[in-house]
């Protein structure tokens, strides 16, 4: 019986929050957090849909403006991880709420435009207007645990 | 007895020749500089004078955010910058404070495409590259 509630504990503290729903799977590939994040945060795969992924790794010559091409071996990982690690693949949590408002086949490519990141991001300008901030996909700006997924 | 003091002394000495990494930028600025000749003949050796003033010369062919390269590495190259476009954080560039800075050749070369036609409008040449990292090295 102990062993069971031991069990359970252990269970728990490696699934740390399905039960809160801030908290998003972080990425764990190493080329992913080296190529996407040289300029930004490594975005968890689990805000798009795995279709929206594929669409911005066939279109990274212009990517929100910005010639972000990668040679085709590291394009090849960066797609795998991020399509196999997508909201709807994941569809739990966080991924899940954002996932609602996915039309679908549906391939958005600003995780900003979200309605659930909206609902959540109701701010005066003056705030987006901080120079930390720079610019509404800096999570980082404000969440100091964004990397690991956390997003209180 | 010989041989395995010989052998302490190379392990020994192995993190210092990690930390200074100068045989990978070494090579790097090498492939440059082979550059610089076949586009040159009168080239003579990189400048770390020329790289600082690559560094912070105001240009106006590139992004309006990045007319300079210390739109995100500041003025001074040993301080952390900041991503003018994303806000995302940045190492320093300066060599002393960190020594990773310039030791892998693809990884060098994607940088300098990408932030030459962001701040300069246009690629960086052999040379204008060879004297930046020359500068970096230095600081």
């Amino acid at each position: 019986m102990r062993l069971l509630v031991t069990l359970a504990g252990v269970l728990l503290a490696a699934s740390p929050a399905f039960a809160g729903d801030d908290w998003m799977p972080p990425v764990r590939d190493a080329t992913v957090l080296k190529e996407c994040g040289a300029c930004h945060m490594a975005f968890q795969p689990g805000f798009l849909p795995a279709r929206s992924w594929t669409r911005m790794m066939g279109s990274l010559a212009d990517h929100f403006g910005e010639d972000a091409s990668l040679p085709d071996d590291k394009i090849e990982i960066i797609r795998a991880y991020l399509t196999a690690n997508g909201g709807d693949v994941v569809n739990r949590g966080r991924a899940a709420k954002y996932m609602q408002w996915v039309a679908p086949g549906g391939t958005p490519q600003r995780i900003t435009e979200n309605p659930d990141f909206l609902r959540k991001h109701r701010f005066p300008e003056s705030v987006w207007t901080d120079p930390k901030v720079v610019t509404r996909s800096n999570c980082a700006a404000c969440h100091s645990g964004a990397e690991r997924g956390y997003y209180e | 007895m010989i041989r395995r003091l010989m052998l302490v002394a190379a392990v020994a000495a192995l993190p210092f020749v990690a930390l200074a990494g100068d045989a990978r930028r070494d090579a790097i600025l090498a492939d440059y500089a082979a550059k610089a000749r076949a586009a040159d003949k009168g080239f003579a050796a990189f400048s770390a004078q020329r790289g600082e003033t690559l560094f912070r010369t105001k240009w106006t062919g590139g992004d309006s955010r990045t007319t300079s390269c210390t739109a995100c590495h500041t003025a001074n190259p040993r301080q952390p910058g900041q991503n003018a476009k994303t806000g995302r954080a940045i190492d320093p560039v300066a060599v002393s404070v960190n020594p990773k800075r310039f030791t892998d050749p693809a990884t060098v070369e994607k940088q300098f495409t990408r932030d030459c036609r962001s701040v300069l409008g246009r690629d960086c040449t052999p040379l204008e590259k060879g004297d930046y990292i020359t500068f970096m090295a230095g600081q």
